[in-house]
């Protein structure tokens, strides 16, 4: 997911509801992004919840709060009674975000997904060139997303276009800007890779340099002056290059919750991999329970668990350490500061790590990417990747 | 700033984004595309007023009978206007 939403109200700190349910209604793709939030063990899921289990989970969240929904996967639109789960959602209050790839769409569903009440689309490009896009998409999907983002904009959606920002594409950033304002987007979210699950297994192939990523902020920011109120740029900086770390999710438990394919809750994408959490499937569990009393979501809410530096920042408070995934990824163990802190120890470790990487560019010693589907998930878990 | 509405324009929010009351939040709030804005109570009186049939003149003579002690209601409502069609949240109607 992505968090455009810059203004989205604070959780109360002693009785925080989740504002963001996001639907992950499979992991079936037809693209394989390198940089896929999915986990790297997508081919282990098991059965997928039915329609009826998503709707007790619509009707559970939507009781305590939540008002965000984004139907995500995977690609949504595989799912046949997505039609029917939007119309539920919609019905019960929820701003319904489908966040998809475009493909498996045409203009007879767009029409049905705004009967069932729909509120807004979102596609992602790879790439604003042809060439580029089907090769990290590893599919011929380019002019069917062109397409198909004309036929949103005609549907009256609003319409968000997203890409995913990395080393080979960060250069095209200005490309990409005039492309979306081409297709009328109304917002345009320029995401950074975040480095977990399949882009931390290509992260020395998709990290761009500190001196691509400072032109393509200076492009974008230009950018956001020149089309403010046309079109709105989000732009994020990769965090490796920050000093400061980001208020990962608005806090562990904070606002958002994820429920995956098989119905395992999570306080984010990637946090399935962290040792010692057995996150609670709503198949056992009500989203209340989940939400309030399980020991998983708890885990890091607050600020009891930090240990120092964090302990005693004075920005622990908006911050929230930073990202716990992150923190385990890098440092080994997810109580830790968030390493992008120049605050943590290991900060420096990240740094040098970064430079390594560089350098193994400059030394021709990458290695070839691996792209997300089922047979490289299969791979992994068998630990021939 | 130069008012956005006059007393005989007819303020509706924009397509983009859906005022709703939220229980939970005891407010009314704007949604957008993966985001959100919670109003304070005023901004919601105002804003669930701009249904894109009413006057502002109309709007302002409804919020002037709800609440006959506040002082200077008809520049805040106009202040408020001109702020939530900056912001994009309204727009001339009817839609």
């Amino acid at each position: 997911m992505s968090n455009s939403g810059s203004n989205t109200a604070q959780p109360n700190p002693h009785r925080p509801n989740p504002h963001w349910l996001l639907a992950e209604l499979t992991y079936k793709c037809p693209l394989q992004c390198p940089y896929c939030s999915n986990p790297v063990d997508i081919a282990r899921v098991g059965q997928e919840l039915n329609t009826d289990d998503w709707k007790r989970v619509f009707r559970e969240a939507r009781a305590m709060g939540a008002v965000q929904l984004g139907f995500s996967g995977g690609e949504p639109l595989v799912r046949e009674d997505l039609e029917e789960l939007i119309a539920e959602a919609r019905q019960l209050g929820y701003y319904t975000n489908l966040i998809t790839s475009g493909v498996g769409m045409d203009e007879r569903r767009i029409r049905a997904f705004k009967q069932a009440g729909l509120d807004h689309i979102q596609i992602s490009f790879q790439a604003s060139s042809e060439e580029i896009n089907n090769h990290i998409a590893r599919n011929d999907s380019f002019q069917h997303k062109q397409a198909m983002a004309k036929l949103v904009k005609q549907h009256g959606y609003p319409m968000v276009l997203c890409f995913v920002l990395h080393r080979q594409n960060t250069d095209q950033v200005e490309e990409i800007i005039q492309f979306a304002h081409s297709l009328e987007a109304d917002y345009l979210e320029l995401a950074t890779t975040q480095y977990y699950g399949w882009a931390l297994k290509n992260r020395e192939q998709l990290l761009p340099t500190l001196d691509q990523v400072q032109r393509a902020e200076a492009v974008a920011h230009a950018y956001q002056e020149k089309l403010r109120g046309k079109m709105r740029v989000l732009y994020v900086v990769p965090d490796y290059y920050e000093d400061r770390p980001k208020p990962c999710m608005r806090g562990w438990g904070g606002i958002f919750l994820l429920v995956n394919p098989e119905g395992v809750t999570l306080p984010c994408h990637a946090a399935g991999m962290l040792p010692g959490l057995e996150f609670p499937n709503v198949r056992d569990h009500s989203i209340e329970w989940i939400w309030r009393d399980s020991p998983d979501f708890n885990k890091f809410r607050g600020d009891a668990w930090m240990k120092e530096p964090c302990r005693t920042c004075p920005e622990r408070e908006k911050d929230f350490g930073g990202c716990r995934c992150q923190a385990y990824l890098l440092t080994g163990d997810a109580a830790n500061a968030d390493p992008v802190c120049s605050k943590s120890p290991h900060h420096e470790t990240l740094q040098q790590r970064v430079t390594r990487i560089h350098a193994s560019h400059a030394g021709g010693t990458v290695s070839p990417i691996v792209f997300r589907n089922m047979r490289n998930s299969k791979r992994i878990l068998s630990g021939e990747l | 700033m130069t008012p956005a509405f006059g007393p005989d324009d007819v303020p509706a929010m924009a397509r983009t984004f859906r005022l709703q009351w939220e229980e939970a939040q005891a407010s009314y709030v704007i949604l957008y595309p993966e985001g959100m804005v919670k109003l304070n109570p005023a901004a919601g009186e105002i804003l669930s007023r701009c249904d894109g049939e009413r006057t502002v003149s109309a709007i302002i003579d409804d919020l002037e009978q709800k609440f006959p002690d506040t002082d200077a209601l008809r520049d805040d409502i106009m202040n408020f206007l001109s702020i939530a069609y900056e912001q994009q949240w309204i727009q001339h109607g009817p839609t």
